[in-house]
């Protein structure tokens, strides 16, 4: 297997079926990579804590934690303590087996980890993969492995190397999205490209700031050619003016 | 003229692939309930992959980009997932690594592994030597309440179900031996050196903690204490050195290989190696948690359970589960 051939480009996986069609998939970067990490920091964090506080008040109520150290037996103490280790170290192994290749942050990131030939990496490969955090994380954040991100072609740390993994990202289109989509192409005389681009900002739309939305509607509206005719008011009106013209340019495919 | 035919073209296409798509990716969510179920479902799911090729070769061509064309792509992996995945059976995979991966592996190995148990043994000897003409060396590997026991005639381990309960002890020299085991493993990816390091340290610590005790005539209760779970314990650190090693020599040398091609083919068959190995050290554990600091048990008795979970470890490790033969409840 070679690692090198199996590459379409130098950011990009190819997938090909044995009747020799293809498709290529984006390797993410040290940006996603990253991302992903730090969600999923907080939320073993996070875990970790709230397991010390649940268990904790349940086993020794909330003034007597504060004295447990002194006063409890360390079997208790393991029994308070351990589970919240066990989450906080063992919450990537577990949850790339179980989520096969993803984690909440992953999936929050839009990334996930395959084989190199695009699969679901089995629980071997993965298991390897967080051995190596071990290397990767050495001598503090992840530098070892962030090192190996930023320079090697495939973006991938010693841990994927090792294993024959890549973190490459995950598009995920739901039903409501494939409704809108085939709406759009069936009614508008867009072009794909543009087409593509109206979904994506009326996806992204909620997320924006009032400003951007102004700016990325009008700028949009203006590429197609179409006047705006939500100028001279008040940005909140503006704003959800030109938010009913592309929908109704999504749903009817005109203005 | 034209535009309009293109357009009843793609609605023509459409609407009659839409609901095949919506089919297929159901398919693809749902378990099957039965094995025809299962036989019908696995038939639509090879259909409907290629026809999903055949769609996306024409999305890509008339609507790149187009979010139903990354529809498309998402919906080509899932099928191709779904169908080239290979099957999950953990309990008969975990027999086929116990009972043919990992014999045919560890003869591979046993170069690296008699290696390593030269290494650990000279650092053993070495840290023996050291201690012995240089008693104050000790600070080196041994904590300064490890040394006062010592000095007022005791070991460090007498009293240590007076303070832990023995599951508790347990539970710390697993994670110990787990982390270290693992270290060992990993550093092998610094071209060796990491994984040299590990096994120096540990042989050293050892010998030199041996010559510490035998200054006070301490060795023998030491001897005691390690006799029942060391056989185990220092043998899977010997494996996971010696899979670390293997690392490292896939690097310096990767053969006809180059070095990436050879560091993966290594760490694929060290890590099972690792992946069979270490679950042994919860035997380990348990012995150091449960007999080797319980004074009920006798060197004799201590000896015996050193020289059987030995046994058990390299007869598994080296030919295979030891009942892999007996017959299972369903083949009665």
């Amino acid at each position: 297997m070679n690692y090198k051939q199996d590459l379409a480009t130098s950011n990009h996986i190819l997938i090909q079926s044995p009747e020799a069609f293809g498709m290529s998939i984006e390797i993410a970067g040290i940006g996603a990579r990253s991302h992903a990490f730090i969600i999923d920091w907080h939320f073993r964090l996070l875990l970790a804590i709230s397991w010390i506080l649940g268990c904790g008040i349940a086993l020794f109520s909330f003034q007597g934690m504060r004295y447990a150290f002194d006063q409890a037996s360390t079997g208790m103490l393991y029994l308070w303590l351990a589970p919240a280790g066990i989450i906080y170290f063992f919450y990537h192994p577990l949850l790339e087996i179980i989520m096969s290749g993803r984690t909440p942050g992953k999936r929050m990131a839009g990334v996930k980890i395959v084989t190199i030939n695009g699969l679901t990496p089995d629980v071997s490969s993965l298991l390897i993969r967080n051995v190596f955090r071990l290397l990767d994380s050495l001598p503090a954040f992840y530098i070892v492995g962030l090192a190996a991100v930023a320079l090697t072609r495939q973006q991938v740390r010693i841990g994927d190397m090792a294993a024959g993994l890549m973190l490459v990202y995950s598009q995920e289109i739901d039903q409501k999205q494939l409704q809108q989509a085939s709406q759009l192409a069936l009614k508008s005389n867009l072009d794909p490209a543009d087409q593509s681009l109206l979904l994506g900002l009326l996806n992204r739309w909620p997320q924006m700031q009032t400003e951007d939305q102004i700016r990325l509607g009008e700028k949009f509206l203006h590429k197609i050619g179409k006047t705006v005719s939500s100028q001279n008011q008040e940005i909140t009106k503006q704003s959800k003016q030109l938010w009913e013209q592309l929908e109704k340019l999504a749903k009817t495919g005109e203005l | 003229m034209k535009k309009d035919h293109a357009k009843k073209a793609l609605s023509n296409w459409l609407s009659s692939r839409v609901k095949n798509w919506q089919h297929l990716e159901k398919n693809l969510s749902t378990r099957p309930s039965d094995c025809n179920d299962a036989l019908e479902t696995a038939r639509e799911i090879l259909a409907g992959f290629r026809s999903v090729q055949s769609d996306l070769s024409l999305a890509h061509r008339n609507m790149p980009g187009h979010p139903l064309t990354r529809y498309l792509e998402s919906l080509f992996i899932k099928c191709h997932e779904a169908i080239y995945q290979p099957p999950r059976h953990y309990l008969s995979q975990i027999k086929d690594l116990y009972n043919i991966e990992i014999p045919r592996l560890m003869r591979q190995m046993l170069k690296p592994i008699l290696a390593t148990l030269v290494i650990f043994t000279l650092s053993i000897l070495a840290g023996w030597f050291l201690i012995s003409f240089f008693p104050n060396l000790v600070t080196l590997f041994a904590s300064p309440e490890m040394i006062n026991h010592v000095q007022s005639g005791k070991l460090w381990t007498d009293d240590l179900l007076n303070i832990m309960p023995s599951s508790v002890v347990s539970l710390g020299i697993i994670t110990n031996n787990i982390t270290v085991s693992l270290f060992a493993f990993a550093l092998g990816a610094l071209y060796g050196l990491g994984t040299l390091y590990i096994i120096a340290m540990n042989g050293l610590m050892l010998g030199g903690v041996f010559a510490f005790t035998a200054q006070y005539n301490l060795d023998d209760r030491l001897f005691k204490f390690i006799i029942g779970h060391g056989v185990v314990e220092l043998s899977v650190i010997i494996i996971a050195g010696a899979m670390g090693l293997r690392l490292g020599e896939a690097l310096i040398r990767p053969g006809n290989n180059n070095r990436l091609q050879a560091f993966q083919q290594i760490t694929l068959n060290a890590g099972k190696v690792m992946l069979a190995a270490v679950p042994f050290l919860i035997l380990a554990g348990l012995i150091e948690g449960f007999i080797s600091p319980n004074n009920q048990f006798s060197l004799m008795t201590r000896i015996l359970v050193g020289i059987i979970s030995g046994l058990f470890l390299w007869y598994t490790l080296l030919f295979g589960l030891p009942l892999k033969n007996k017959p299972t409840l369903q083949g009665i």
